[in-house]
């Protein structure tokens, strides 16, 4: 066993900046995608229209039941067979933000369905267009009751970001990986890269706690 | 040349399901005695051991397999065992899985009502009793669901091995992608045969959790 020595990988560490901030760039981007697909599959497959759900459920599951690295690969490797060839950033947001939609579909669906009936009558009462009921009656305490599972959902889709370094993303992981063919420090930098990755998803949980009460101030009120 | 993607290619991918499998189950087991541990670490009175399995679930849950799974197989070279990378892979899955195992049954044990636990030290029973008899069993049915739905992550998540060249399901199909330049079809395939083996498990899980509510 040698002793570990981190001298090489600090020597890079103007890579892994660079890495952590591509890490950063796709996993925001993936959220926000996730969550309008998220969005917009939960409300149809709780729309009615069989003809909407089927294809909706049939996303969802097939996402769910499959390996995300096999997602990747089918969209980077088998796209352009069918003559669509992405870039491995673009693929990877793609892929991702799919991946992503899929679970958040169903917490954002069991959020909306514990929105009660009452609620949108009552919206219906007061002349509110069905837009508005949706957007301030529906969503908005949906999202704010399902916050902590959407956050988890959110952690994992950050933690997922490492699988696309497979296609060769110059994120964290393929930034480690790079720096471990210059340095040769294995060790040393899968070490540095884990203690990072546990960093970015204490600083995504911190910042989804402000933006929970920026967005969800009535949570906060004292009764 | 390439070769035809052929009824071969499909076989040798099926023995590469045999490990995707193998894998599971072994992780599985590996983190099922890890993961029991944790778990009574985690509801134990004493605070440190309970600190302990705190911070391994969250340093655990907050790397990415991939990361976890660099570590391992570096690391075993690194500390100067020579054990075969698979082994060193299994084990590297069983951490994990206890990691989850750990967190999800720590939250069966504590949903399990106060009452209960109550009641059994007024019968007199000691504290390991009242875990043995009256809790734990109880915890179990509540576990149920939730672990199997976890069985399918981790399923799905082997497939990460195939990075670190373990010759699982998505190893077998890069290895058959490459000879036949048919990746659409190849991880279609490989997709399909993931799907067939979690669909079940995942409905499985959801007759369990709707037997349970009802």
């Amino acid at each position: 066993m040698n002793a570990l020595d981190f001298s090489g990988v600090i020597a890079r560490s103007d890579l892994l900046i660079k890495g952590v901030w591509l890490t950063a760039q796709i996993s925001l981007a993936a959220m926000v995608f996730a969550l309008i697909i998220g969005v917009l599959a939960a409300v149809l497959t709780l729309a009615g229209n069989k003809f909407l759900r089927w294809p909706v459920l049939a996303y969802v599951e097939v996402i769910r039941n499959t390996p995300f690295i096999v997602q990747v690969f089918l969209i980077y490797f088998g796209l352009p067979a069918l003559g669509l060839r992405l870039e491995p950033i673009s693929a990877a947001i793609l892929a991702m933000s799919i991946y992503g939609g899929a679970y958040t579909s169903e917490i954002i669906r069991a959020g909306i369905q514990s929105i009660g009936k009452g609620q949108i009558e009552a919206g219906r009462a007061l002349g509110m267009s069905p837009l508005t009921i949706f957007r301030y009656v529906v969503l908005k305490p949906a999202l704010s009751s399902v916050f902590p599972s959407l956050v988890a959902q959110f952690i994992l889709l950050l933690l997922s970001s490492s699988v696309v370094s497979a296609i060769s993303v110059p994120e964290l992981t393929g930034t480690g990986n790079d720096i471990q063919g210059l340095t040769l420090r294995n060790m040393e930098i899968y070490l540095v890269i884990a203690v990072i990755y546990v960093g970015l998803v204490a600083a995504l949980k911190g910042g989804m706690t402000v933006l929970e009460r920026v967005l969800f101030p009535f949570k906060f009120l004292r009764r | 040349m390439f070769q035809q993607f052929s009824f071969n290619h499909v076989l040798f991918m099926l023995t590469g399901l045999g490990w995707t499998i193998g894998l599971a189950a072994i992780a599985l087991v590996g983190g099922s005695i890890a993961g029991s541990v944790l778990t009574l670490m985690r509801v134990s009175s004493n605070p440190v051991l309970s600190r302990i399995a705190q911070f391994y679930i969250f340093v655990v849950q907050g790397t990415p397999l991939l990361v976890t799974l660099f570590i391992a197989y570096f690391g075993t070279t690194y500390l100067g065992f020579s054990i075969a990378p698979l082994t060193a892979i299994a084990v590297a899955f069983s951490f994990y899985a206890a990691a989850f195992l750990g967190d999800i049954w720590r939250g069966a044990i504590q949903s399990v009502p106060v009452g209960q636990r109550e009641g059994a030290h007024a019968l007199g029973l000691s504290r390991a009793h009242a875990m043995r008899y009256i809790i734990v069993p109880q915890a179990i049915r509540i576990a149920t669901p939730p672990t199997v739905g976890f069985f399918v992550q981790l399923i799905k998540n082997t497939s990460l091995a195939s990075v670190v060249g373990i010759v699982e399901l998505t190893r077998t199909s890069q290895i058959v992608s490459n000879a036949t330049f048919k990746p659409l079809e190849v991880y279609l395939t490989a997709a399909l045969f993931y799907f067939l083996v979690c669909f079940p498990i995942t409905l499985f899980s959801r007759s369990l959790e709707r037997r349970l509510s009802a």
